[in-house]
């Protein structure tokens, strides 16, 4: 039972950071149709942008608190600014093109991320500072959860609280809602589609950049590649609970990381990635529009 | 053309520049070592993204203005201003001389360079087999494949395997490979062709990842990441072949797989089954009402694809001696993609050009080596924004018909 | 007069609504008969049960090729129908837009022929042949639907009328016993229309195919049609000669009156 409730908050861990990676892939795709394959790498930023700026401040002689807020809002800001600067770049000059141009930018995006960090910093894995405090009540259950978990958990949640407030309540949600609805016709009735596309990278970055922090605090290491795996497991998560759906994406990530958890946790830890994809094939095989995806019926 | 070097666009440069530097200075400026607690600031680098930023957003905005006068068409919309490539591509007599240089060139190259130019020549040869395998699933059928390279694996796996265990040679491994590819086209191919474009790339992406990981963690099978050393290079029966020859010989084994593949995709291009594809790709719902069985063709497009990709692996397993699940990841997928896609979707100079292109040029750029990847991904990005069509596109074939004659240029005619 | 399409007690829902309601049609050999109804009233949808595109969700549809026997066509998919003989176009045109305009036409071939892989990579005799007969037969087509001159265009460089006219020849090609056309005049100028009129009478005296089309234009559907059935909301309102619709007062009342008012 306590492997069982260990393995429950792991997969539970686990589909939080899929979730706020999720997310981004999710409402990109649900305003304009783009598999941002360069997404993972806005994560892989932020989590160098917090180790940087924690590693700086700590030589400096800052306190914990202090350090992990900069490192944090600092993490959150970069990466927001480098998903907008790559919309901008990559994908807005593609937005009247087939569908394959902007995935194939995105690919390039990705590559570039990847190596761009390699050879400004470095290829080796690099150390994280955990950055998040212990909780002390915990250390009697440290064998079912760590500290670092329940930060993840709980950021998680409140961060879905949030966004959920903003897409349901605010002016830039409803207009992100109509765009996704139709481009077209939210243009013509006045919404500045170019803003939402804008403010929904900066959205997804700013969730994904969280995600980054929080796990590479957990797991204490980073390298280049870390975006790429979670990118494309986190894809899978999106496309599991249906792509566009915003439910969806955590339903997805959440099932997947439990997945995940459960079956490294009671048959073999080493084809972890083989249940993911695995699981990811069957549930398409059989509910093609994902878990909470609308089959829609094509117009003729 | 508005001007480009006023007060106004040096601001916007100015702005670029500020921002640039900005978005990089953590990342390209400041380097921490968490384990010293050394932190290395490189200001240089701050000048250097500055400088840079400043003159190329410059022919960035240059180039975008440049590309406006023909807005918002699709990558195979251009018969109006095709590219000089395919201009060339319609002179019969430009045409003739192309191939003759061409043949003379392929022929004589081993007897020029050296064994080191040889193996690089095959290899880009067997990255145009990839990408013409990939081009009739990508470039004509229209259905996203990410994870082409397990196909790849399979073919190589499956000489590998085959030799190691039974003793089987190049030779008959080749169709074996071949079929075996076929084979694990179907079997993915049957169930996820109904899936839609995305959902379809991703299923790919994911079977080519559970391919290499399996590769990767069952030792029993595959000899895990260790992978498979010795396999014997192709050899003619009774005849001895020096090292050198033996890759002079798989050069021209090459030139061989490609000048069919080349043959293959050309013919089927403009057959019954090709234009089934080019229309599944076109419209899917029209095709099907116009009789096409949409499962079978996809299928059949996909196990094609996957056919050439399982003689690229038998031959790149052959040409290497030894292989592991590092040489199949999702990168190469990548590269095969770009191949494609670069070379101009469907068009078959394109790919082979862009084949030539993509490997070749990081070949000979070591002293970039180090770069090359960063200036892969940024190609990609640039060629999508500016020249999204690719390298040569869309050509069609085109029919002559009595009575008709007066109206037909003669350089309708290809 | 034998019937080729025989549909009855057709329905079909999405979610909750009802797009075909308990819908009765027939169509007999050599018969043009036209469907039709305000925007909405299902019309496409019934298309889309009989072309095999929906799967309806009661009612049963039967086609009879002239001298052959009856086979029920409903859950087959759009291709098996295509092959038993019907065959469509659209309302919105879909050409297959990066192809020339003879392709167009060749892929209604497909269904007709045989040629493999292999026989397409060794081009032997039979191949060959098959590929000629193809392209010769295609450009007959076209030449019916007076396209001859743009046989190399793609087919998204066409006029709009010229596409509608595209995409008859396109579904000619399979050689159906029956022709579906979906708003054929949509967007076509007087002349235009008038010209599909002579076209589609054309197609039933000289091919000997019967034609069930939708279509908004009054003049055409009165001038050309055999009979007319009427939809509304998913019902059928109406049927009867085109003189019989003109005077039927439930017509006027759900369509015609939209007309007379305007």
């Amino acid at each position: 039972m306590e492997y069982f409730l260990e393995l429950f908050l792991g997969g539970l861990t686990r589909g939080s950071i899929y979730a706020l990676i999720a997310l981004g892939y999710t409402m990109v795709y649900g305003i304009i149709e783009l598999i941002n394959f360069a997404h993972g790498e806005i994560y892989m930023i932020g989590a160098f942008t917090a180790l940087i700026v924690a590693s700086v401040l700590n030589i400096m002689g800052f306190g914990p608190i202090t350090i992990l807020i900069l490192a944090m809002v600092l993490a959150v800001v970069y990466s927001c600014a480098y998903g907008f600067t790559m919309e901008k770049i990559a994908y807005k000059p593609l937005r009247h093109s087939t569908r394959l141009a902007p995935l194939i930018s995105a690919i390039g995006m990705s590559i570039f991320f990847q190596n761009y960090v390699l050879l400004a910093q470095t290829s080796d894995f690099l150390p994280f500072p955990s950055l998040l405090p212990e909780l002390e009540f915990l250390e009697p259950y440290a064998f079912i959860i760590r500290s670092s978990e329940v930060f993840i958990i709980l950021t998680t949640l409140v961060v879905m609280v949030l966004l959920t407030l903003l897409i349901k309540f605010t002016r830039i949600g409803k207009a992100m809602r109509a765009t996704a609805q139709d481009r077209t016709m939210a243009m013509l009735v006045g919404v500045d589609v170019n803003r939402v596309i804008s403010t929904t990278f900066i959205i997804g970055s700013s969730m994904a950049a969280i995600g980054g922090v929080l796990i590479a605090s957990h797991i204490g290491q980073i390298n280049f590649y870390i975006g790429f795996i979670a990118g494309i497991k986190a894809f899978t998560a999106a496309v599991l609970g249906g792509i566009g759906s915003i439910p969806g994406a955590v339903l997805g990530s959440l099932v997947l990381g439990w997945t995940e958890s459960f079956a490294t946790g009671y048959i073999s830890s080493d084809y972890e990635d083989v249940f993911a994809f695995g699981f990811l094939v069957l549930i398409l095989i059989f509910r093609p529009a994902g878990l909470l995806g609308k089959t829609t019926t094509q117009k003729v | 053309m508005r001007k480009f070097f006023t007060l106004a666009e040096m601001k916007k440069s100015l702005l670029m520049a500020v921002w640039f530097i900005f978005l990089t200075f953590p990342i390209m400026v400041v380097r921490v070592n968490p384990i010293y607690k050394v932190v290395e600031w490189r200001w240089q680098n701050l000048v250097l993204v500055g400088v840079s930023a400043f003159f190329l957003s410059f022919l960035w905005r240059y180039f975008l203005a440049y590309k406006k006068p023909a807005p918002a068409k699709s990558p195979l919309e251009t018969s109006a201003r095709k590219g000089k490539l395919s201009e060339l591509q319609r002179h019969p007599a430009a045409r003739r001389a192309g191939i003759f240089l061409a043949a003379t060139l392929a022929v004589a190259f081993p007897y020029i360079f050296s064994t080191y130019q040889v193996n690089i020549m095959t290899t880009a040869l067997i990255y145009v087999v990839l990408g013409l395998g990939l081009n009739i699933v990508v470039g004509l059928a229209g259905l996203l494949d990410l994870g082409y390279v397990a196909f790849y694996a399979v073919g190589a796996y499956s000489y590998a395997l085959l030799n190691f265990h039974f003793g089987l040679s190049f030779w008959v491994c080749l169709p074996i490979g071949a079929a075996m590819a076929a084979l694990f086209g179907i079997i993915l191919g049957f169930p996820v062709l109904r899936l839609r474009g995305d959902y379809l790339a991703i299923v790919t992406l994911g079977f080519g990842e559970i391919i290499r990981l399996v590769l990767e963690n069952w030792n029993e099978f595959s000899k895990g990441p260790s992978g498979i050393a010795g396999i014997p290079r192709p050899g003619i029966v009774g005849v001895e072949m020096s090292l050198n020859t033996s890759s002079i010989f798989l050069y021209f084994l090459m030139i061989g797989l490609a000048l069919l593949t080349i043959l293959v995709v050309t013919r089927l291009r403009n057959s019954r089954i090709g234009r089934a594809w080019i229309a599944l790709r076109e419209d899917e719902i029209a095709c099907q009402a116009m009789g096409v069985d949409k499962t079978k063709t996809k299928l059949t497009a996909f196990a094609l694809g996957a056919t050439w990709a399982g003689m690229g692996g038998v031959i790149f397993a052959a040409k290497t001696t030894f292989i592991n699940p590092a040489s199949f990841t999702f990168l190469e997928s990548a590269i095969i993609l770009s191949i494609v896609v670069l070379g101009g979707m469907g068009s078959i100079i394109g790919v082979i050009a862009s084949a030539f292109i993509l490997i070749l040029l990081p070949e000979y750029l070591r002293a970039f080596s180090e770069y090359r990847m960063l200036i892969f991904g940024a190609v990609l990005v640039i060629m999508m924004v500016f020249r999204p069509q690719g390298l040569i596109s869309n050509v069609r074939q085109t029919y002559r018909f009595k009575g008709l004659q007066e109206e037909n240029k003669e350089g309708d005619i290809k | 007069m034998t019937a080729v399409l025989t549909i009855t007690g057709l329905t079909m829902d999405f979610g909750g609504l009802r797009a075909v309601d308990n819908v009765n049609l027939d169509v007999r050999q050599g018969e043009i008969v036209a469907l039709i109804g305000p925007n909405g009233a299902g019309k496409t949808t019934l298309f889309n049960c009989i072309t095999g595109i929906y799967k309806p969700t009661a009612g049963d549809i039967v086609a009879t090729p002239p001298g052959g026997p009856a086979k029920t066509i409903h859950g087959l998919k759009p291709n098996q129908v295509t092959e038993i003989g019907l065959a469509r176009t659209f309302q919105n045109i879909r050409l297959f837009s990066n192809m020339t305009v003879l392709e167009n036409v060749m892929i209604g071939r497909h269904c007709r022929t045989t040629s493999k892989i292999l026989g397409a990579v060794l081009r032997d005799g039979h191949t060959r042949r098959e590929e000629a007969e193809i392209v010769a037969f295609s450009y007959q087509l076209l030449e019916r639907v007076r396209l001859e001159r743009h046989v190399n265009d793609f087919a998204r460089n066409l006029p709009y009328g010229a596409q509608r006219r595209l995409e008859i020849a396109r579904a000619l090609a399979t050689e159906p016993f029956l022709l579906l056309l979906d708003e054929p005049a949509a967007g076509m100028n007087p002349h235009e229309t008038k010209e599909l009129d002579e076209l589609i009478s054309r197609i039933r005296a000289e091919m000997d195919i019967s034609i069930l089309l939708i279509e908004h234009d009054m003049k055409l559907v009165m001038n050309i049609s055999d009979r007319i059935f009427v939809m509304e909301y998913g019902k059928e309102i109406a049927v009867g000669t085109p003189l019989e619709i003109r005077g039927n007062p439930k017509v006027i009342e759900a369509y015609l009156g939209e007309e007379a008012h305007a």
